[in-house]
Protein backbone atom coordinates (compact mmCIF):
# COMPACT_ATOMS: atom_id res chain seq x y z
CA UNK A 1 0.00 0.00 0.00
CA UNK A 2 2.60 1.98 0.41
CA UNK A 3 4.40 1.71 -2.37
CA UNK A 4 0.95 2.80 -4.22
CA UNK A 5 1.19 6.01 -2.10
CA UNK A 6 5.06 6.88 -3.53
CA UNK A 7 3.22 5.90 -7.12
CA UNK A 8 0.60 8.13 -6.78
CA UNK A 9 2.51 10.90 -5.29
CA UNK A 10 5.08 10.42 -8.38
CA UNK A 11 2.19 10.58 -10.69
CA UNK A 12 0.80 13.87 -9.10
CA UNK A 13 4.29 15.52 -9.02
CA UNK A 14 4.92 15.21 -12.81
CA UNK A 15 2.20 17.66 -14.54
CA UNK A 16 3.78 20.29 -12.49
CA UNK A 17 6.27 21.23 -15.11
CA UNK A 18 4.06 21.28 -18.14
CA UNK A 19 2.18 24.04 -16.70
CA UNK A 20 4.35 26.13 -17.64
CA UNK A 21 4.36 25.24 -21.20
CA UNK A 22 0.58 26.21 -21.32
CA UNK A 23 0.97 29.95 -20.12
CA UNK A 24 3.36 30.45 -22.84
CA UNK A 25 0.61 29.56 -25.31
CA UNK A 26 -2.21 31.34 -23.73
CA UNK A 27 -2.43 34.34 -26.67
CA UNK A 28 -3.78 31.56 -29.10
CA UNK A 29 -5.89 30.08 -26.88
CA UNK A 30 -7.46 33.05 -26.62
CA UNK A 31 -7.84 33.64 -30.21
CA UNK A 32 -9.43 30.10 -30.58
CA UNK A 33 -11.58 30.49 -27.37
CA UNK A 34 -13.24 33.57 -29.39
CA UNK A 35 -13.12 31.14 -32.85
CA UNK A 36 -15.07 28.59 -30.68
CA UNK A 37 -17.42 31.08 -28.58
CA UNK A 38 -18.63 32.75 -31.99
CA UNK A 39 -19.22 29.43 -32.84
CA UNK A 40 -21.03 28.39 -30.22
CA UNK A 41 -23.33 31.72 -30.62
CA UNK A 42 -23.91 30.68 -34.11
CA UNK A 43 -24.89 27.40 -33.41
CA UNK A 44 -26.97 28.55 -30.58
CA UNK A 45 -28.51 31.57 -32.96
CA UNK A 46 -28.89 30.25 -36.43
CA UNK A 47 -31.25 27.35 -35.78
CA UNK A 48 -34.12 29.44 -34.07
CA UNK A 49 -33.46 32.54 -36.73
CA UNK A 50 -33.98 29.56 -39.31
CA UNK A 51 -36.82 28.32 -37.91
CA UNK A 52 -38.63 32.01 -37.39
CA UNK A 53 -37.64 32.68 -41.26
CA UNK A 54 -39.56 29.40 -42.44
CA UNK A 55 -42.59 30.07 -39.73
CA UNK A 56 -43.16 34.15 -41.38
CA UNK A 57 -42.98 32.02 -44.80
CA UNK A 58 -45.71 29.89 -43.91
CA UNK A 59 -47.58 31.99 -42.24
CA UNK A 60 -47.47 34.56 -45.26
CA UNK A 61 -48.24 32.10 -47.65
CA UNK A 62 -51.67 30.71 -45.30
CA UNK A 63 -52.73 34.50 -45.03
CA UNK A 64 -52.27 36.11 -48.03
CA UNK A 65 -55.34 34.73 -49.61
CA UNK A 66 -57.95 37.93 -49.92
CA UNK A 67 -60.32 35.34 -47.40
CA UNK A 68 -57.83 35.07 -44.95
CA UNK A 69 -58.94 36.08 -41.55
CA UNK A 70 -55.86 36.46 -39.91
CA UNK A 71 -53.12 38.97 -40.86
CA UNK A 72 -49.80 37.95 -42.98
CA UNK A 73 -47.06 38.77 -41.41
CA UNK A 74 -46.37 41.47 -44.35
CA UNK A 75 -49.69 43.60 -43.27
CA UNK A 76 -48.78 43.43 -39.82
CA UNK A 77 -45.08 44.90 -40.17
CA UNK A 78 -46.97 47.91 -42.39
CA UNK A 79 -49.77 48.39 -40.33
CA UNK A 80 -48.21 48.03 -37.00
CA UNK A 81 -44.94 49.98 -38.21
CA UNK A 82 -45.31 52.38 -35.13
CA UNK A 83 -45.54 50.16 -32.36
CA UNK A 84 -42.44 47.87 -33.67
CA UNK A 85 -40.31 50.44 -34.28
CA UNK A 86 -40.77 53.41 -31.56
CA UNK A 87 -41.21 51.20 -28.47
CA UNK A 88 -41.04 54.09 -26.26
CA UNK A 89 -42.69 56.54 -28.37
CA UNK A 90 -45.28 58.82 -25.66
CA UNK A 91 -48.20 61.10 -27.37
CA UNK A 92 -50.42 61.30 -24.46
CA UNK A 93 -51.73 59.59 -21.58
CA UNK A 94 -53.82 56.48 -23.57
CA UNK A 95 -51.11 56.89 -26.50
CA UNK A 96 -48.38 55.18 -25.60
CA UNK A 97 -45.10 53.18 -27.15
CA UNK A 98 -45.62 48.93 -25.88
CA UNK A 99 -42.47 48.91 -24.29
CA UNK A 100 -43.90 51.93 -21.43
CA UNK A 101 -47.19 49.52 -21.25
CA UNK A 102 -44.78 46.12 -20.45
CA UNK A 103 -43.11 48.08 -17.84
CA UNK A 104 -46.41 49.31 -16.33
CA UNK A 105 -48.04 45.51 -16.32
CA UNK A 106 -44.59 44.28 -15.22
CA UNK A 107 -44.97 47.03 -12.44
CA UNK A 108 -48.40 45.37 -11.77
CA UNK A 109 -46.67 41.70 -12.08
CA UNK A 110 -43.93 42.58 -9.54
CA UNK A 111 -46.64 43.76 -6.75
CA UNK A 112 -48.78 40.84 -7.42
CA UNK A 113 -46.17 38.17 -7.17
CA UNK A 114 -43.98 39.94 -5.03
CA UNK A 115 -47.50 39.55 -2.62
CA UNK A 116 -47.45 35.53 -3.45
CA UNK A 117 -43.22 35.27 -3.36
CA UNK A 118 -43.79 36.20 0.57
CA UNK A 119 -47.22 34.83 1.49
CA UNK A 120 -46.10 31.55 -0.66
CA UNK A 121 -42.65 31.03 0.67
CA UNK A 122 -44.65 31.13 4.02
CA UNK A 123 -47.47 29.00 3.82
CA UNK A 124 -45.43 26.58 2.21
CA UNK A 125 -42.67 26.40 5.03
CA UNK A 126 -45.67 25.86 7.78
CA UNK A 127 -47.39 23.03 5.43
CA UNK A 128 -43.52 21.38 4.84
CA UNK A 129 -42.86 21.89 8.64
CA UNK A 130 -46.24 20.19 10.29
CA UNK A 131 -47.74 16.90 9.00
CA UNK A 132 -51.31 18.24 9.89
CA UNK A 133 -50.74 20.74 7.86
CA UNK A 134 -49.92 19.32 4.82
CA UNK A 135 -52.44 16.75 5.46
CA UNK A 136 -55.47 19.62 5.86
CA UNK A 137 -54.09 22.07 3.01
CA UNK A 138 -52.31 20.45 0.55
CA UNK A 139 -55.38 18.70 -1.11
CA UNK A 140 -56.89 22.23 -1.39
CA UNK A 141 -53.97 23.20 -2.53
CA UNK A 142 -53.82 21.11 -5.37
CA UNK A 143 -57.44 21.93 -6.39
CA UNK A 144 -57.16 25.38 -6.14
CA UNK A 145 -53.51 26.01 -8.61
CA UNK A 146 -55.49 24.17 -11.73
CA UNK A 147 -58.54 27.25 -11.36
CA UNK A 148 -57.33 29.08 -14.40
CA UNK A 149 -56.95 32.69 -13.86
CA UNK A 150 -60.14 34.34 -15.48
CA UNK A 151 -62.26 32.45 -13.12
CA UNK A 152 -60.63 34.17 -10.09
CA UNK A 153 -61.87 37.17 -12.20
CA UNK A 154 -65.94 37.44 -10.97
CA UNK A 155 -64.68 36.15 -7.35
CA UNK A 156 -62.60 39.31 -6.87
CA UNK A 157 -64.41 41.71 -8.45
CA UNK A 158 -67.01 41.15 -6.14
CA UNK A 159 -65.08 40.60 -2.98
CA UNK A 160 -62.69 43.68 -3.50
CA UNK A 161 -65.12 46.26 -4.80
CA UNK A 162 -62.69 47.64 -7.19
CA UNK A 163 -60.70 47.09 -9.99
CA UNK A 164 -56.93 47.38 -9.43
CA UNK A 165 -56.85 44.99 -5.83
CA UNK A 166 -58.86 42.99 -7.99
CA UNK A 167 -56.22 42.38 -10.56
CA UNK A 168 -53.13 42.01 -8.56
CA UNK A 169 -55.74 39.41 -6.31
CA UNK A 170 -55.77 37.57 -9.79
CA UNK A 171 -52.02 37.72 -10.20
CA UNK A 172 -51.39 36.98 -6.61
CA UNK A 173 -53.85 33.66 -6.52
CA UNK A 174 -52.09 32.29 -9.92
CA UNK A 175 -48.72 32.58 -8.89
CA UNK A 176 -48.90 31.58 -5.58
CA UNK A 177 -49.47 27.77 -5.53
CA UNK A 178 -46.65 26.19 -7.34
CA UNK A 179 -44.61 28.79 -4.41
CA UNK A 180 -46.49 27.20 -1.63
CA UNK A 181 -46.40 23.65 -3.09
CA UNK A 182 -42.37 23.75 -3.74
CA UNK A 183 -41.50 25.69 -0.91
CA UNK A 184 -43.36 22.36 1.19
CA UNK A 185 -41.54 19.57 -0.68
CA UNK A 186 -38.16 21.86 -0.14
CA UNK A 187 -39.08 22.10 3.55
CA UNK A 188 -39.52 19.08 4.10
CA UNK A 189 -36.73 17.32 2.34
CA UNK A 190 -34.40 19.36 4.91
CA UNK A 191 -32.03 16.53 6.03
CA UNK A 192 -32.39 15.75 9.60
CA UNK A 193 -29.08 16.38 10.08
CA UNK A 194 -29.26 19.79 9.71
CA UNK A 195 -32.19 19.60 11.69
CA UNK A 196 -30.45 18.47 14.24
CA UNK A 197 -27.38 21.20 14.78
CA UNK A 198 -30.31 23.68 14.88
CA UNK A 199 -31.69 21.80 18.27
CA UNK A 200 -28.07 21.44 19.48
CA UNK A 201 -27.86 25.38 19.16
CA UNK A 202 -31.27 25.86 20.14
CA UNK A 203 -32.15 28.19 17.46
CA UNK A 204 -35.29 30.10 17.65
CA UNK A 205 -38.50 29.42 15.35
CA UNK A 206 -37.36 32.65 13.64
CA UNK A 207 -33.74 31.95 13.16
CA UNK A 208 -34.19 28.10 12.24
CA UNK A 209 -36.54 29.73 9.29
CA UNK A 210 -34.08 32.48 7.82
CA UNK A 211 -30.88 30.64 8.66
CA UNK A 212 -31.36 26.81 7.59
CA UNK A 213 -34.71 26.39 6.31
CA UNK A 214 -35.05 29.01 3.34
CA UNK A 215 -31.26 28.69 2.27
CA UNK A 216 -31.74 24.65 2.37
CA UNK A 217 -34.91 24.66 0.80
CA UNK A 218 -33.97 27.66 -1.59
CA UNK A 219 -33.28 25.13 -4.87
CA UNK A 220 -37.01 24.06 -4.19
CA UNK A 221 -38.36 27.61 -3.43
CA UNK A 222 -36.67 28.64 -6.80
CA UNK A 223 -38.05 26.48 -8.79
CA UNK A 224 -41.29 27.13 -7.44
CA UNK A 225 -40.59 30.99 -7.99
CA UNK A 226 -39.77 30.16 -11.36
CA UNK A 227 -43.12 28.50 -12.56
CA UNK A 228 -44.92 31.50 -10.45
CA UNK A 229 -43.11 34.21 -12.13
CA UNK A 230 -44.38 32.48 -15.28
CA UNK A 231 -48.14 32.02 -14.07
CA UNK A 232 -48.22 35.56 -12.88
CA UNK A 233 -47.08 36.47 -16.29
CA UNK A 234 -50.04 34.38 -18.16
CA UNK A 235 -52.62 36.25 -15.51
CA UNK A 236 -51.42 40.01 -16.89
CA UNK A 237 -54.30 39.87 -19.58
CA UNK A 238 -56.69 38.37 -17.64
CA UNK A 239 -56.05 41.24 -14.75
CA UNK A 240 -55.72 44.13 -17.08
CA UNK A 241 -59.43 43.35 -18.71
CA UNK A 242 -60.42 44.48 -15.38
CA UNK A 243 -58.44 47.56 -14.63
CA UNK A 244 -58.32 49.18 -18.06
CA UNK A 245 -55.55 51.84 -18.09
CA UNK A 246 -52.29 51.55 -20.29
CA UNK A 247 -51.17 47.91 -19.59
CA UNK A 248 -50.19 45.71 -22.07
CA UNK A 249 -52.78 42.90 -21.23
CA UNK A 250 -55.54 45.73 -21.36
CA UNK A 251 -53.89 46.85 -24.94
CA UNK A 252 -54.93 43.28 -26.09
CA UNK A 253 -58.11 43.56 -24.50
CA UNK A 254 -59.16 47.25 -26.43
CA UNK A 255 -56.99 46.18 -29.92
CA UNK A 256 -59.53 43.27 -30.07
CA UNK A 257 -62.76 45.47 -29.66
CA UNK A 258 -61.14 48.12 -32.17
CA UNK A 259 -60.76 44.95 -34.21
CA UNK A 260 -56.60 45.87 -34.82
CA UNK A 261 -55.37 42.34 -35.17
CA UNK A 262 -51.77 43.53 -36.05
CA UNK A 263 -52.04 45.40 -33.00
CA UNK A 264 -52.56 42.10 -30.85
CA UNK A 265 -49.83 39.94 -32.64
CA UNK A 266 -47.20 42.36 -31.57
CA UNK A 267 -48.18 42.76 -28.79
CA UNK A 268 -48.09 38.81 -28.34
CA UNK A 269 -44.26 39.10 -29.15
CA UNK A 270 -43.44 41.69 -26.73
CA UNK A 271 -45.38 39.38 -24.01
CA UNK A 272 -44.02 36.20 -24.94
CA UNK A 273 -40.45 37.94 -25.23
CA UNK A 274 -40.92 39.54 -21.68
CA UNK A 275 -42.15 36.02 -19.92
CA UNK A 276 -38.77 34.77 -21.44
CA UNK A 277 -36.72 37.04 -19.92
CA UNK A 278 -38.97 37.09 -16.44
CA UNK A 279 -38.47 33.30 -16.58
CA UNK A 280 -34.89 33.61 -17.51
CA UNK A 281 -34.11 36.57 -14.87
CA UNK A 282 -35.66 34.19 -11.87
CA UNK A 283 -33.68 31.59 -12.87
CA UNK A 284 -30.39 33.49 -13.09
CA UNK A 285 -31.11 34.53 -8.98
CA UNK A 286 -31.42 31.45 -8.28
CA UNK A 287 -28.51 29.54 -9.70
CA UNK A 288 -26.50 32.85 -8.34
CA UNK A 289 -28.20 32.18 -4.59
CA UNK A 290 -28.57 28.73 -4.42
CA UNK A 291 -25.14 28.21 -5.56
CA UNK A 292 -23.69 26.47 -2.47
CA UNK A 293 -26.90 24.87 -1.77
CA UNK A 294 -26.92 22.38 -4.38
CA UNK A 295 -23.46 21.40 -4.11
CA UNK A 296 -23.29 18.98 -1.56
CA UNK B 1 -12.98 12.55 41.38
CA UNK B 2 -17.25 12.95 41.43
CA UNK B 3 -19.55 11.68 38.71
CA UNK B 4 -19.68 14.61 35.72
CA UNK B 5 -22.15 13.10 33.38
CA UNK B 6 -24.24 10.36 35.21
CA UNK B 7 -26.45 8.05 32.72
CA UNK B 8 -29.36 6.76 35.63
CA UNK B 9 -30.91 3.93 34.34
CA UNK B 10 -31.53 4.70 31.03
CA UNK B 11 -34.25 2.51 29.29
CA UNK B 12 -35.13 3.69 25.45
CA UNK B 13 -38.06 1.83 23.59
CA UNK B 14 -39.22 2.75 20.00
CA UNK B 15 -42.83 2.59 19.24
CA UNK B 16 -43.76 1.94 15.78
CA UNK B 17 -48.02 0.97 15.42
CA UNK B 18 -48.72 -1.35 18.16
CA UNK B 19 -44.94 -2.84 18.37
CA UNK B 20 -43.19 -1.62 21.09
CA UNK B 21 -39.19 -2.78 20.63
CA UNK B 22 -36.78 -2.09 23.26
CA UNK B 23 -33.43 -0.85 21.82
CA UNK B 24 -31.42 0.19 25.50
CA UNK B 25 -32.26 -1.30 28.87
CA UNK B 26 -30.91 -0.08 32.04
CA UNK B 27 -27.72 1.61 30.89
CA UNK B 28 -26.30 2.69 33.96
CA UNK B 29 -22.81 4.62 33.33
CA UNK B 30 -20.88 7.61 35.24
CA UNK B 31 -18.36 9.56 33.74
CA UNK B 32 -15.75 12.22 35.35
CA UNK B 33 -14.46 15.33 34.05
CA UNK B 34 -11.85 15.21 31.62
CA UNK B 35 -12.89 11.42 30.71
CA UNK B 36 -12.35 9.52 27.01
CA UNK B 37 -15.00 6.99 26.87
CA UNK B 38 -15.75 5.21 24.29
CA UNK B 39 -18.38 3.26 23.50
CA UNK B 40 -18.20 0.31 21.00
CA UNK B 41 -20.49 -2.20 20.17
CA UNK B 42 -21.81 -4.15 16.80
CA UNK B 43 -24.04 -2.32 14.45
CA UNK B 44 -27.50 -1.90 15.85
CA UNK B 45 -26.76 -2.49 19.10
CA UNK B 46 -28.15 1.04 20.09
CA UNK B 47 -25.35 2.86 20.39
CA UNK B 48 -25.38 5.95 18.47
CA UNK B 49 -29.28 6.08 20.08
CA UNK B 50 -27.00 6.39 23.52
CA UNK B 51 -25.75 8.92 22.02
CA UNK B 52 -28.51 10.74 20.74
CA UNK B 53 -30.37 10.17 24.19
CA UNK B 54 -26.93 11.63 26.20
CA UNK B 55 -27.22 14.94 23.36
CA UNK B 56 -30.86 15.03 24.01
CA UNK B 57 -32.10 14.71 19.97
CA UNK B 58 -34.29 11.56 21.38
CA UNK B 59 -36.42 11.17 24.50
CA UNK B 60 -35.26 9.07 27.09
CA UNK B 61 -38.01 6.10 27.88
CA UNK B 62 -37.17 5.82 31.90
CA UNK B 63 -34.48 7.04 33.91
CA UNK B 64 -32.38 10.50 33.11
CA UNK B 65 -29.17 11.80 31.89
CA UNK B 66 -27.70 13.73 34.79
CA UNK B 67 -25.16 16.48 33.48
CA UNK B 68 -23.11 17.84 36.93
CA UNK B 69 -26.26 16.64 39.16
CA UNK B 70 -28.70 18.60 37.02
CA UNK B 71 -31.21 16.56 34.16
CA UNK B 72 -31.03 17.26 31.22
CA UNK B 73 -33.59 15.69 28.51
CA UNK B 74 -32.94 18.33 25.46
CA UNK B 75 -30.41 19.37 23.24
CA UNK B 76 -28.40 22.18 24.10
CA UNK B 77 -24.77 23.52 22.78
CA UNK B 78 -23.34 22.30 26.54
CA UNK B 79 -23.11 18.75 25.00
CA UNK B 80 -21.86 19.33 21.50
CA UNK B 81 -22.06 16.53 18.91
CA UNK B 82 -19.59 15.87 16.48
CA UNK B 83 -21.89 14.19 13.85
CA UNK B 84 -20.68 11.48 11.76
CA UNK B 85 -21.01 12.73 8.45
CA UNK B 86 -19.93 16.49 9.74
CA UNK B 87 -23.59 18.26 8.70
CA UNK B 88 -21.91 21.38 7.63
CA UNK B 89 -24.55 23.86 5.93
CA UNK B 90 -23.05 24.18 2.43
CA UNK B 91 -24.34 27.06 1.60
CA UNK B 92 -21.89 28.79 4.26
CA UNK B 93 -18.32 28.74 4.21
CA UNK B 94 -16.43 27.08 7.30
CA UNK B 95 -15.88 30.45 9.24
CA UNK B 96 -19.78 31.15 9.07
CA UNK B 97 -20.39 27.39 9.90
CA UNK B 98 -18.16 28.53 13.06
CA UNK B 99 -20.06 31.65 13.58
CA UNK B 100 -23.54 30.35 13.08
CA UNK B 101 -22.26 28.13 16.63
CA UNK B 102 -20.28 30.95 18.10
CA UNK B 103 -22.80 34.20 17.86
CA UNK B 104 -25.43 32.11 18.58
CA UNK B 105 -23.49 30.52 22.03
CA UNK B 106 -21.60 33.66 22.53
CA UNK B 107 -23.36 36.06 21.15
CA UNK B 108 -24.29 38.04 24.57
CA UNK B 109 -21.00 37.69 26.36
CA UNK B 110 -18.52 37.82 23.56
CA UNK B 111 -17.64 41.19 21.21
CA UNK B 112 -17.76 40.64 18.38
CA UNK B 113 -14.06 41.03 17.87
CA UNK B 114 -13.74 38.07 20.41
CA UNK B 115 -16.01 36.12 18.78
CA UNK B 116 -13.66 36.24 15.56
CA UNK B 117 -10.37 35.31 17.46
CA UNK B 118 -12.29 32.66 19.29
CA UNK B 119 -13.59 30.94 15.56
CA UNK B 120 -9.95 31.37 14.72
CA UNK B 121 -8.43 29.95 17.84
CA UNK B 122 -10.78 27.02 17.14
CA UNK B 123 -10.18 26.53 13.65
CA UNK B 124 -6.77 26.47 14.25
CA UNK B 125 -6.82 23.75 16.82
CA UNK B 126 -7.75 21.55 13.93
CA UNK B 127 -5.35 23.10 11.85
CA UNK B 128 -8.28 24.46 9.60
CA UNK B 129 -7.71 28.31 9.61
CA UNK B 130 -6.41 28.63 6.29
CA UNK B 131 -9.47 27.05 4.81
CA UNK B 132 -11.67 29.97 6.63
CA UNK B 133 -13.29 30.95 3.44
CA UNK B 134 -14.04 28.15 1.71
CA UNK B 135 -16.92 26.14 1.33
CA UNK B 136 -17.89 22.64 2.42
CA UNK B 137 -18.00 21.45 -0.92
CA UNK B 138 -14.61 23.12 -1.68
CA UNK B 139 -12.81 20.75 1.13
CA UNK B 140 -11.88 16.73 1.68
CA UNK B 141 -14.05 14.66 4.00
CA UNK B 142 -11.58 14.69 6.24
CA UNK B 143 -11.36 18.68 6.34
CA UNK B 144 -14.79 18.29 6.66
CA UNK B 145 -14.75 16.63 9.94
CA UNK B 146 -12.23 19.06 11.38
CA UNK B 147 -14.31 21.53 11.07
CA UNK B 148 -17.27 19.68 12.68
CA UNK B 149 -15.27 19.05 15.41
CA UNK B 150 -14.10 22.74 15.38
CA UNK B 151 -18.03 23.93 15.17
CA UNK B 152 -18.44 21.59 18.30
CA UNK B 153 -15.48 22.89 19.82
CA UNK B 154 -16.51 26.28 19.67
CA UNK B 155 -19.87 25.60 21.88
CA UNK B 156 -17.39 25.10 24.18
CA UNK B 157 -19.28 21.90 25.62
CA UNK B 158 -19.27 20.52 28.55
CA UNK B 159 -19.26 17.25 27.33
CA UNK B 160 -18.32 16.41 23.35
CA UNK B 161 -20.09 13.85 21.67
CA UNK B 162 -18.72 12.35 18.50
CA UNK B 163 -20.76 10.24 16.59
CA UNK B 164 -18.60 7.68 14.68
CA UNK B 165 -16.65 10.88 13.68
CA UNK B 166 -14.31 9.06 11.47
CA UNK B 167 -16.56 6.76 10.32
CA UNK B 168 -16.51 7.97 6.41
CA UNK B 169 -12.92 8.25 5.79
CA UNK B 170 -10.23 6.37 4.79
CA UNK B 171 -7.41 5.16 7.05
CA UNK B 172 -4.69 7.07 6.21
CA UNK B 173 -7.35 10.83 7.58
CA UNK B 174 -8.67 8.49 10.42
CA UNK B 175 -5.17 8.40 11.74
CA UNK B 176 -4.56 11.63 11.11
CA UNK B 177 -7.67 12.75 12.70
CA UNK B 178 -7.14 10.81 15.24
CA UNK B 179 -4.14 12.21 16.55
CA UNK B 180 -5.96 15.80 15.87
CA UNK B 181 -8.39 14.52 18.56
CA UNK B 182 -6.02 12.82 21.11
CA UNK B 183 -3.75 15.94 20.78
CA UNK B 184 -7.46 18.38 21.56
CA UNK B 185 -8.34 16.15 24.58
CA UNK B 186 -4.67 17.06 25.66
CA UNK B 187 -4.79 20.68 25.74
CA UNK B 188 -8.45 21.18 26.21
CA UNK B 189 -9.20 18.11 28.63
CA UNK B 190 -12.49 18.15 27.07
CA UNK B 191 -15.01 15.29 28.55
CA UNK B 192 -15.16 13.16 25.58
CA UNK B 193 -18.29 10.13 24.64
CA UNK B 194 -17.28 8.34 21.23
CA UNK B 195 -19.40 5.96 19.20
CA UNK B 196 -16.94 3.93 17.02
CA UNK B 197 -17.22 0.19 15.80
CA UNK B 198 -13.07 0.35 15.54
CA UNK B 199 -11.28 -1.81 18.23
CA UNK B 200 -7.72 -0.24 17.68
CA UNK B 201 -9.25 3.34 17.44
CA UNK B 202 -11.29 2.67 20.97
CA UNK B 203 -8.33 1.22 22.73
CA UNK B 204 -5.69 4.00 21.15
CA UNK B 205 -8.18 7.39 22.01
CA UNK B 206 -9.77 5.93 25.08
CA UNK B 207 -9.37 6.19 29.10
CA UNK B 208 -12.22 3.17 29.57
CA UNK B 209 -13.96 1.03 26.80
CA UNK B 210 -17.47 0.94 27.49
CA UNK B 211 -18.69 -2.40 25.52
CA UNK B 212 -22.48 -3.09 24.30
CA UNK B 213 -23.99 -6.07 24.82
CA UNK B 214 -26.30 -6.74 21.09
CA UNK B 215 -29.45 -5.80 20.47
CA UNK B 216 -32.72 -5.67 21.18
CA UNK B 217 -32.65 -4.56 24.41
CA UNK B 218 -29.06 -3.42 24.65
CA UNK B 219 -26.81 -3.16 27.91
CA UNK B 220 -23.29 -2.13 29.21
CA UNK B 221 -21.63 -5.92 29.19
CA UNK B 222 -18.47 -4.70 30.43
CA UNK B 223 -16.35 -1.35 30.89
CA UNK B 224 -12.42 -1.97 30.49
CA UNK B 225 -10.00 1.01 31.43
CA UNK B 226 -7.31 1.31 29.38
CA UNK B 227 -4.40 1.90 31.60
CA UNK B 228 -1.54 3.91 28.96
CA UNK B 229 -0.03 6.84 29.83
CA UNK B 230 -0.27 9.60 27.55
CA UNK B 231 0.55 11.12 25.34
CA UNK B 232 0.25 8.31 23.30
CA UNK B 233 1.96 7.23 20.33
CA UNK B 234 0.48 4.57 17.80
CA UNK B 235 3.52 2.92 16.49
CA UNK B 236 5.10 2.92 19.64
CA UNK B 237 1.55 1.32 20.78
CA UNK B 238 1.65 -1.45 18.34
CA UNK B 239 3.51 -3.54 20.33
CA UNK B 240 2.86 -2.31 24.22
CA UNK B 241 1.67 -5.14 25.53
CA UNK B 242 -0.61 -3.48 27.65
CA UNK B 243 -2.61 -1.41 24.32
CA UNK B 244 -2.39 -5.09 22.81
CA UNK B 245 -3.50 -6.66 26.01
CA UNK B 246 -6.79 -4.19 25.99
CA UNK B 247 -7.55 -4.96 22.08
CA UNK B 248 -7.55 -8.55 22.69
CA UNK B 249 -10.40 -7.68 25.63
CA UNK B 250 -12.31 -5.93 23.24
CA UNK B 251 -12.20 -8.51 20.27
CA UNK B 252 -12.87 -11.37 23.04
CA UNK B 253 -15.91 -9.31 24.24
CA UNK B 254 -17.16 -8.82 20.51
CA UNK B 255 -16.22 -11.51 18.38
CA UNK B 256 -16.45 -14.62 21.30
CA UNK B 257 -18.95 -13.46 24.26
CA UNK B 258 -21.16 -10.91 22.05
CA UNK B 259 -20.66 -12.43 18.51
CA UNK B 260 -22.71 -10.30 16.13
CA UNK B 261 -25.76 -12.63 14.86
CA UNK B 262 -27.30 -11.14 11.69
CA UNK B 263 -30.58 -13.16 12.08
CA UNK B 264 -31.04 -11.88 15.45
CA UNK B 265 -32.22 -8.23 13.91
Amino acid sequence: MSIQAIEDTKVKAFPAKPAEVVAFTAKTRRRIDLVSIAGKVASALVPPAIVIALLLVVWQVACSSPTASLPPPSQVWNEAYDLIAHPFFDNGPQDIGLAWRVLISLQRVAIGFGMAAVVGVALGALVGQSVWAMRGLDPVFQILRTVPPLAWLPLSLAAFRDSNPSALFVIFITSIWPVIINTAVGVRNIPQDYRNVARILRLNQLEFFVKIMVPAAAPYIFTGLRIGIGLSWLAIVAAEMLTGGVGIGFFIWDAWNSSRLPDIIVALAYIGVTGFCLDRLVAAVGAFVTRGTTAK
Amino acid sequence: MTAYLKLDHIDKSFARGGQVSEVLRDIRLTIHKGEFVSIIGHSGCGKSTLLNLIAGLTKISAGAVLLEDKEVDSPGPERAVVFQNHSLLPWLTVYENINLAVSKVFGRSKSKAERHDWIMRNLDLVQMAHASDKRPAEISGGMKQRVGIARALAMEPKILLLDEPFGALDALTRAHLQDAVMDIHSRLGSTTIMITHDVDEAVLLSDRIVMMTNGPAATIGEVLPVPLARPRRRIELASDRTFLRCREAVLKFLYERHRFVEAAE
